[in-house]
């Protein structure tokens, strides 16, 4: 569970990149996190594992207040974070130890990293791949790669700050697949996203704009309004897009519901 | 007129990590055409613009621009090429520094290099009061910009941009596309890498696959989209429109595939009414 209360974050340039966000996200939750470049979206995701501190009000990660020092770990143990290039976040020459490399410092024992690797493997279906060179994966791989860095610190709640921006269309559907396989485990996600189609797939979607929070609604409720979406600069599913154009029922987010109105 | 002659590049050739990137690529870029490239990550894209833009040097096969191989400085010049993600190269204090810093490096006149600078500007729609400002301060599509007009500046007949689209929000996505359609219009020859099928087919008359360093398909983009089993052997999907369609259709509606706009989806829905 996450609670954000009041939080600003103001910039040491002055910029108040976050101005009064309210925001509770629930245990086992797919949240995704939608605005333009400069919306805070990023400013937000990091406050989430206490890579930023609020500048004034809070946020708790199952409780654990992330502004103390003291707690920074225990928030961390709590959230893990993905972010948008793989060739930043791999640290090791071989794909298993790049993804022990968590949990060694966290000082466990051999056998339980093993384990903890092997499941992580297998979670990101990147069991065959344990012995190869990150070098040599695409980057759909390398990402999952990352994200298994994060399963092997058996954390809760990971964060996905646009994970499939550097991606080809292939890489995206993997990290979109794993994404969404973890949240049917029970993992807590929430992702920064500038493509409508993954946002679509989210129990609840956050509309970002200027450092505020615009709009919280499901997918359906956030991409049945086209034109508000068209001039916030984001975008909707080309399926609600279509159906707006040919003045169907608004809510209408997939190409088998788009299908189902034209018969109608 | 680019002439890519008999291509084959292999990378550490010799070492047991010889990597075979390129095979055998023939074809030609026009004056004036706006040519995409797709494939996937490690298809050979990269190598491939690296070798028309002369920044890797061929073994095998051969690189003319304009008749003159691109070994040479006239040839070479004739060409820009921005790569992915080029605001991590802005380095400079200003704007207008950093714009200015290739046309200073050929040696221009003071006078000539600040009027590129001010139309490098204009050419891709970034307001001349921001000239004094840090790049570092701008948006990302505003810094992207300043990365793309630094090539401009260079006033290159052909312009090889590498996904220049990855990373932005859907509004400023859409603006770059139309400056760099604007861009194409002025007379600039684009060569367009991309596995943004929909980009694709708003904007290029022509599109070559690779796949495997092997060009997989040659032809137009509306061509290449009923293809699927192409499509799918190169690791693409069809624009979200035709997917979309694809689905409509499997859903038991009489609709065509051959859908590229949302344009032609809503026309060709209507139709059913």
């Amino acid at each position: 569970m996450i609670n954000v209360e009041n939080l600003r974050h103001i910039y040491a340039n002055g910029k108040v990149a976050l101005d009064d966000i309210n925001l509770e996200i629930g245990d086992g939750e797919f949240v995704a996190v939608i605005g333009t470049n400069g919306s805070g979206k990023s400013t937000l995701a990091k406050h989430f594992n206490a890579l930023l501190k609020p500048t004034a009000g809070k946020v708790f990660v199952n409780g654990i207040d992330t502004a103390d020092e003291e707690n920074l770990w225990r928030v961390r143990e709590n959230v893990g974070m993905v972010f948008q290039n793989p060739d930043n976040e791999i640290v090791a020459a071989i794909v298993e130890d790049d993804i022990a490399f968590g949990p060694e410092n966290l000082g466990i024992e051999p056998a339980e990293i093993r384990r903890r690797v092997d499941l992580a493997l297998d979670t990101v279906n990147m069991a065959d791949y344990k012995k190869f060179s990150p070098s040599k994966l695409s980057g759909g791989q390398k990402q999952r790669i990352a994200i298994a860095g994060a399963v092997a610190m058996l954390t809760k709640i990971i964060v996905f700050d646009e994970p499939t921006a550097m991606l080809d269309p292939q890489g995206r559907r993997e990290v979109l697949s794993t994404i969404k396989k973890l949240h049917a485990q029970g993992l807590t996600i929430i992702l920064i996203t500038h493509f409508m189609e993954e946002a679509a797939q989210a129990d609840r979607v956050v509309v970002m704009e200027g450092g505020k929070i615009l709009k919280i609604g499901t997918p359906r409720e956030i991409f049945s309004d086209v034109r508000e979406m068209k001039r916030l600069g984001l975008d909707v599913p080309v399926a609600s897009e279509l159906a707006a154009r040919l003045k169907l029922p608004a809510g209408i987010l997939t190409a088998a519901e788009l299908a189902e109105a034209i018969k109608r | 007129m680019i002439d890519i002659k008999n291509i084959s590049y292999t990378y550490m050739e010799g070492t047991p990590f010889e990597k075979i990137a390129l095979r055998e690529i023939n074809f030609s870029v026009k004056e004036g055409d706006f040519l995409a490239i797709a494939g996937h990550t490690g298809s050979g894209k990269s190598t491939l613009i690296q070798i028309i833009a002369g920044l890797i040097d061929l073994k095998i096969g051969a690189v003319e621009i304009d008749g003159e191989n691109i070994s040479t400085k006239t040839a070479r010049r004739k060409i820009g090429i921005v790569f992915q993600y080029p605001e991590y190269q802005l380095f400079e204090e200003t704007v207008e520094k950093d714009i200015a810093f290739g046309p200073k490096n050929f040696g221009l006149s003071e006078a000539e290099i600040s009027a590129r600078v001010d139309e490098a500007m204009k050419l891709v729609g970034l307001d001349a009061d921001i000239k004094n400002s840090s790049p570092f301060e701008l948006s990302g599509g505003q810094k992207r910009r300043v990365a793309i007009a630094g090539i401009l500046a260079l006033k290159p007949k052909y312009l090889i941009l590498d996904e220049p689209t990855a990373g932005l929000d859907p509004r400023a996505k859409k603006n770059l596309l139309s400056e760099i359609k604007k861009l194409h219009r002025a007379g600039v020859t684009i060569i367009f890498v991309s596995h943004a099928m929909e980009d694709i087919a708003a904007l290029a008359n022509r599109v070559i696959v690779l796949a495997q360093g092997k060009i997989l398909f040659e032809g137009a983009p509306r061509k290449l989209f009923s293809q699927t089993e192409i499509l799918n052997r190169a690791g693409l999907m069809p624009p979200p429109v035709t997917q979309l369609m694809l689905e409509l259709r499997r859903a038991g509606l009489n609709v065509s595939t051959e859908i590229l706009t949302l344009d032609e989806a809503e026309r060709e829905i209507s139709r059913l009414k």
